[in-house]
């Protein structure tokens, strides 16, 4: 066979992959929640298709609407994430803070938060004071308020202890419309800081695994480090996402896709902790898969990428700010790992499910 | 990090793919099985065939433990977790392999307890913690895993728990490497033999090849720079004419194997007749099922099990892939109607399967990639 037929071939699969997202399966697995390829089908299959409006279309983190003069940037998020208490963080903490970063993925300033618990019955006050008090914290720390809320008990087995559903809004008060379409060729790709370290640490903090480790959870609030990106290069900024589940592999994957352009990361200037790195090895993941909760993906203007990172290493949280890789124009779509090894591979967008109810 | 970085450096590698390049005889094409399914991850994974000249050509074999294993034991699988009181355990690899009607994922979303293990002893905690419930293992992979299984059920009739037993589905790789030496389809240069596989069986197993095929095996490690090095090795024997089985991972692989992991899977298990093969057919003495004085931990005397046979689906070519016959892509339902998301053969659901590791890591053309990646 020529290469030609394997040319054909790969051409086909893009079409197929073009076509109209189809749920296959009868009922959810836990693939539809793990961010990747499932969790897009049926977004895009189902939600998207009920819901239809010009507003989720884009299906950014959040939804900007324009009410009178001032935009608005409005989301929310369901917690599930087990055990509840980690090191590094615990729900709440996520909770308010994975809220917060969707918001500042907007580049919005996050302003007031909803919480909703679900409980189930017999769940020990005592962890609910522990939760809301460090939901308490990350608010106050973030700068944003808890405002509303509601609460629901259910019978005993029918949840697994709390579950939390924040819902945000913020203000975008600089002109900036940043979204996944808007990369270019010529472009740089940058993470804000090393990568995996809140999934690898949930997995770990499960205990199933019988490996120690130091590393804990980067959940933090992302808006600080947002802001100071947009003030240094405030016409550079097309794209930010924070790499939640799915890892840092999906996102980029989402941004190649929405604006139809080629992602060309270096696996060798990606940022992975050492004992992340070892956990990976070990457990045969790929770090850029793993899910960070303080984490996120910038797409610059290639000829701001040097002030885009000076001013994410000035500010705490940003210190590990690097240029993962840049952006081309073909082929369309694809992201291509160039490894540390010195071969290349694509990166695909994750299958299935390593790690279930990571946040 | 230590102890594999060492074994993945650039430079070394330019260093070896020169001298594989200056191995070659010019004008020849070379083709070498890489019989392990964890070869086939490390070349894409870490995008191998950059540093091979285009007269190597690198064949997958059959050497994945999640690949083999046919629809209907799967379905028997699945007929045994949806029995009252039982909680399946497997390894996650297991969890989207398609059988006859779904996978375990399935089953687990119509209400079956399947878990996820990383090792079989995972599965005697989660039997202890569980007295109450009927714990089965489901046991797949060559002889690399199955001393593990074995241990696990001699520790199960030590410590006297009388809820677990294996649904096993252990194989043994000789007579898979034997099915594709009698396969008159393929035209071999050598094999880079398994290493896992071989830290137990050891190197002597695969002395027929050379003597009886007159073809070099290189048992090979499972970082790139083993590859590459198991790759000039072949050649070096093949430029010098000879054949012979050489040990490239002698870090991990003694020649003898490991006694005392075999003397364990000899006092649990023993040889079946035979075993189906999925795309490869019956295959006799190839597998391993749990010897009548451990029937009491033997899945398959306790609990009933359908035992129907179910013929791959028409248009999965996963036999012609494990056998090295065809290439992933050229399978006619690749990445159109089979995805990893929807898998309809077993290679493109395991990390381990050809379909998967081509699907994932290795679906591009190379010459419009170079343009994009540069020097």
């Amino acid at each position: 066979m020529s290469m030609t037929s394997e040319q054909h071939v790969l051409q086909r699969i893009e079409a197929a992959r073009q076509r109209k997202p189809r749920i296959k399966e009868e009922r959810i697995t836990l693939s539809h929640g793990a961010g990747g390829k499932a969790t897009h089908v049926l977004v895009e299959a189902l939600f998207l298709d009920a819901f239809r409006n010009p507003l989720l279309e884009p299906l950014e983190d959040q939804a900007v609407l324009r009410i009178g003069e001032q935009r608005l940037a409005f989301t929310t998020d369901s917690y599930v994430v087990s055990p509840l208490f980690f090191p590094g963080g615990d729900i709440g903490d996520l909770a308010v803070n994975g809220t917060v970063n969707d918001l500042a993925m907007s580049g919005a300033r996050p302003l007031y938060l909803s919480c909703g618990f679900i409980l189930e019955e017999g769940f020990p006050v005592a962890d609910l004071e522990r939760i809301a008090a460090s939901m308490a914290a990350a608010a106050r720390a973030a700068g944003v308020s808890i405002v509303t809320g509601d609460t629901k008990v259910v019978q005993k087995g029918k949840a697994d202890g709390c579950y939390v559903n924040t819902a945000g809004v913020g203000v975008l008060e600089r002109p900036v419309e940043l979204g996944a379409q808007h990369c270019r060729p010529g472009d740089a790709v940058i993470v804000s800081g090393p990568i995996g370290d809140h999934g690898i640490t949930i997995m770990l903090a499960r205990g199933e695994l019988d490996i120690e480790s130091d590393v804990i959870s980067d959940t933090a609030p992302l808006h600080g480090l947002v802001a100071a990106l947009l003030d240094a290069v405030p016409d550079g900024v097309r794209a930010l996402r924070d790499a939640t589940r799915g890892g840092v592999a999906t996102i980029v994957n989402e941004m190649a896709r929405a604006s139809n352009v080629a992602v060309v990361v270096d696996e060798s200037t990606v940022p992975v902790r050492p004992e992340v790195n070892g956990a990976c090895e070990i457990l045969g993941i790929d770090p850029l898969y793993v899910a960070c909760e303080g984490r996120f993906v910038a797409v610059v203007d290639g000829a701001a990428a040097e002030d885009a990172v000076a001013a994410l290493r000035s500010r705490p949280g940003g210190e590990g700010a690097c240029v993962i890789g840049h952006v081309k124009d073909d082929p369309p779509g694809l992201v291509l790992l160039k490894t540390a090894f010195g071969g290349t591979r694509i990166v695909d967008m994750l299958v299935g499910d390593p790690l279930p109810r990571i946040c | 990090m230590r102890f594999v970085d060492e074994f993945r450096d650039a430079e070394t590698a330019r260093a070896l793919a020169a001298r594989i390049a200056s191995l070659c005889e010019p004008g020849r094409n070379y083709k070498f099985m890489e019989v392990c399914g964890g070869h086939t991850h490390t070349i894409y994974k870490h995008g191998l065939e950059d540093y091979l000249p285009e007269a190597v050509a690198l064949v997958h074999g059959p050497g994945c433990p999640v690949c083999v294993i046919p629809m209907g034991r799967l379905d028997d699988a699945i007929a045994i977790a949806e029995q009252p009181d039982v909680i399946m355990t497997t390894f996650g690899d297991m969890m989207r392999v398609p059988g006859g009607r779904g996978s375990f994922f399935d089953s687990k979303a119509n209400g079956a307890d399947i878990r996820m293990v990383y090792s079989p002893l995972d599965s005697l905690k989660i039997a202890r913690q569980n007295p109450d419930k009927q714990v089965v293992f489901m046991a797949i992979g060559f002889e690399t895993t199955a001393p593990s299984t074995a241990m696990t059920v001699l520790r199960a009739k030590a410590d006297g728990i009388e809820n677990f037993s294996i649904f096993c589905n252990h194989v043994t790789i000789i007579p898979a490497i034997k099915a594709i030496l009698d396969s008159p389809d393929l035209r071999l240069d050598g094999f880079l033999g398994p290493g896992h596989v071989s830290t137990v069986i050891g190197c002597r197993p695969y002395e027929f090849i050379p003597a009886l095929h007159g073809k070099p095996l290189v048992c090979a490690g499972f970082e790139p720079l083993d590859i590459l090095a198991s790759v000039a090795m072949l050649l070096e024997q093949l430029g010098e004419g000879r054949a012979e089985v050489e040990n490239q991972y002698t870090r991990v692989v003694p020649w003898d194997g490991n006694p005392k992991a075999l003397q364990v899977i000899n006092e649990v298990m023993e040889l079946r007749p035979y075993f189906e093969w999925r795309g490869l057919g019956f295959i006799s003495h190839s597998a391993l099922k749990v010897r009548d004085s451990y029937a009491a931990f033997d899945a398959e005397v306790r609990f009933p099990v359908p035992g129907v046979r179910v013929a791959d689906p028409k248009a999965c070519q996963c036999g012609e892939v494990l056998k090295g016959v065809i290439k992933p892509w050229e399978c006619k339902v690749f990445g159109t109607a089979c995805t990893p998301e929807t898998p309809i053969g077993t290679c493109m659901v395991s990390s381990e399967g050809a379909c998967a590791a081509y699907y994932n890591f290795g679906r591009f053309t190379r010459e419009r990639v170079r343009v994009a990646i540069g020097p």
